[in-house]
């Protein structure tokens, strides 16, 4: 099996941890090194020269670049300061780029975005558990136990919502061949359709599982896009906030009804149109991948 | 932010809003005598929109039609509250009403301008006429330039208009300025010169520890008191109008727990997310907020562990366990994840019941006790 996904994934992952020190980078670098993630090296300003498990530290990602030939990065560095980390890793052309950072503005993550597409970078948040490689490696800090290899791909706006969905697949024998968080935030750097993309050259990926959300319209656009695209791999759809009443944000920074989009019943319309299958409780997601696997 | 706040910012960054003046409840059954010049409109102040629906907006010719308004409109709700302040300005005579906006869109990942000739409508109603409304991108790399001033005022006047320009240039700045989502200025009038006779502006809740948005906002941040509390601790939470409150680690999950609450026939009464890795404090918290700002029959808790230990949220349900039995509340908790054998019996032994399925917990805690 291919472990590699082009516009994805590199062949080689050599991975590099922003934030590396902090309690959370720290953390589940080491969880990442225990699942077999080629992490390389480490950046937290001032802290160059120290050890993570084993990871050496760097000052500056130019540094770790030039002694650890690092190609993408994993973001943990706190909200006001993840823009500039981010860049620094966009003028290092490290893509990947994932950032798990939660509570970046809009304005910032806007700005960085568009400078990642100026430099053919991809850009996977912020506000993401990131995304795993059952059995292979993660860059993020998805709980491993819960997934195992398979050939339906997870693309998910959520955390938890996410390892519950796909423990529900496991135990009923679905396995996954890659789960990604696109990220609850406002602004995102790969939505949905980019991802079913990617994915739609994917030799492995039978199947796939969206999971929305209420809040802006990338599960309509993404409805347009399989139906216009005669998209060729079943899809299955949960979306979450049927019961979000408009104007309040529901936990993410992107989860809010407002200006009368957004609604949960606006999404799972257009993805009925599309002939995508909807499930209405996590549960059900396993028992529509049956009717199409 | 509500209508006069947005205006008060629209003041700071000098674009024209008719005269005014701001009425608060206190002053409702003796209001001031205006010193404005009639006509004068009356716009009750709401969190919410559907006002002129609701017939909170009235125009008074007179001191006795003044009076008038403000009595009906006090006693006006919209979205379930009543507006804490009334707004009276001058009536600006204009025979055509425009829009113009500039929000930050999702799709595009950019600032976009979107103007139409036909203000006083909704947006998506805009949308639905074609060739009336025009959007023009900014790249945030590059930012604003005086061309896009050039293309709102031909496309809205025919002509180069220098003050519609100064005015889109200005809501820029503000736009920027302050981590605006959404500022939008519908409907604007150009008789003379452009004035906003609305406002509507959204802020980022992400960049709020850069900017001091307290001088504009009072009203719109006064949450409730258990959204204050919430928010103090960090939680997110949404109250709704059932009586089982829910909780839960993670926003999907909370979402689709309310969701499911819903789906089997019961009633949420809440949303809350602890977020990743709560402590047994934490989770205490939780339920105490809950249980003191909402009037709920029945709690349930749903937990998958990740970064978070079921053990750590079993002691936090144990420690609410007393004021749960005072109060009569029902709890069902769900527990997947680390340490869930050990959480799982925890709860038992303290008598509480523990399930692995979120459907079943969600039926469980929809049941009348009985």
């Amino acid at each position: 099996m291919r472990d590699d996904i082009p516009g994805l994934l590199p062949k080689n992952l050599r991975l590099l941890v922003q934030g590396i020190t902090g309690k959370e980078g720290s953390f589940h670098t080491k969880m990442m090194l225990d699942y077999g993630t080629n992490i390389v090296a480490g950046v937290t300003p001032g802290k160059g020269g120290s050890y993570i498990h084993g990871v050496p530290v760097y000052d500056t990602i130019a540094e770790a670049v030039e002694e650890s030939e690092a190609n993408s990065s994993i973001i943990f560095v706190p909200a006001r300061f993840a823009y500039d980390a981010a860049m620094e890793a966009i003028y290092n052309r490290l893509s990947p780029i994932v950032i798990i950072t939660e509570g970046i503005p809009a304005h910032d993550t806007v700005k960085l975005v568009n400078a990642a597409a100026k430099y053919n970078v991809r850009v996977i948040g912020p506000n993401t558990p990131g995304l795993i490689f059952p059995n292979k490696y993660k860059i993020g800090i998805l709980p491993d136990r819960y997934f195992d290899e398979g050939a339906v791909a997870v693309v998910s706006r959520s955390g938890t919502l996410t390892y519950e969905i796909s423990m529900s697949m496991v135990n009923r024998g679905f396995g996954q061949r890659i789960v990604i968080g696109c990220g609850g935030d406002y602004i995102i750097g790969t939505n949905f359709i980019d991802i079913l993309e990617i994915l739609r050259r994917d030799l492995e990926t039978k199947a796939i599982v969206v999971i929305g959300e209420i809040g802006g319209d990338d599960e309509e656009r993404l409805a347009d896009y399989i139906m216009h695209t005669n998209y060729p791999k079943p899809v299955v759809a949960y979306v979450a906030g049927r019961s979000a009443p408009p104007g309040k944000r529901m936990g993410h920074a992107g989860a809010i009804i407002s200006g009368g989009m957004g609604s949960a019943e606006s999404k799972i319309n257009k993805f009925k149109e599309a002939g995508v299958r909807i499930a209405y409780r996590p549960s059900e997601v396993v028992e529509k991948l049956m009717e199409v696997i | 932010m509500i209508e006069y706040e947005g205006k008060q910012l629209f003041v700071k960054y000098g674009i024209k809003i008719p005269d005014s003046m701001i009425i608060s409840r206190d002053e409702y059954v003796d209001p001031p005598k205006p010193s404005l010049n009639y006509p004068l409109v009356v716009k009750g102040q709401y969190p919410y929109g559907g006002r002129g629906k609701s017939g909170a907006v009235k125009i008074a010719n007179n001191y006795e039609e003044y009076i008038e308004a403000i009595n009906s409109i006090a006693h006006i709700s919209v979205g379930g509250v009543k507006p804490r302040y009334i707004l009276i300005e001058e009536f600006v005579p204009h025979e055509k009403e425009y829009y113009l906006s500039i929000i930050m869109s999702r799709k595009d990942k950019k600032p976009v301008i979107l103007v139409s000739k036909y203000g006083g409508i909704d947006v998506e109603e805009l949308a639905g006429k074609p060739g009336s409304l025009m959007s023009l991108e900014i790249d945030p790399l590059i930012g604003y330039s005086d061309y896009h001033a050039k293309m709102v005022s031909k496309f809205l006047l025919n002509r180069l208009d220098k003050e519609l320009m100064d005015m889109v240039r200005r809501l820029y700045r503000l736009f920027i300025e302050n981590d605006v989502l959404l500022v939008e200025i519908n409907p604007l009038s150009i008789n003379e010169s452009p004035i906003a006779l609305d406002s509507k502006v959204m802020l980022d809740d992400n960049a709020y520890y850069r900017h001091d948005y307290t001088q504009y906002i009072e009203y719109s941040m006064l949450a409730s008191k258990g959204e204050q509390i919430a928010r103090k601790h960090g939680f997110s939470f949404v109250p709704l109008d059932g009586d089982i409150g829910v909780i839960g680690n993670g926003a999907g999950l909370v979402m689709a727990t309310v969701d499911l609450v819903n789906y089997y026939g019961g009633s949420p009464a809440c949303f809350l997310d602890v977020g990743g890795g709560a402590s047994s404090e934490r989770i205490q918290r939780a339920i105490e907020v809950i249980a003191n700002e909402l009037n709920i029959r029945s709690l349930l808790i749903n937990i998958f562990a990740g970064i978070t230990r079921c053990d750590e949220v079993a002691r936090g349900i144990v420690q609410a366990k007393k004021l749960l039995e005072e109060m009569g509340i029902k709890v069902v908790v769900r527990l997947v994840g680390t340490n869930e054998d050990l959480g799982a019996s925890i709860l038992r032994d303290a008598g509480f019941k523990v399930y692995k399925e979120m459907d079943v917990a969600a039926m469980e805690a929809i049941k009348n006790e009985g």
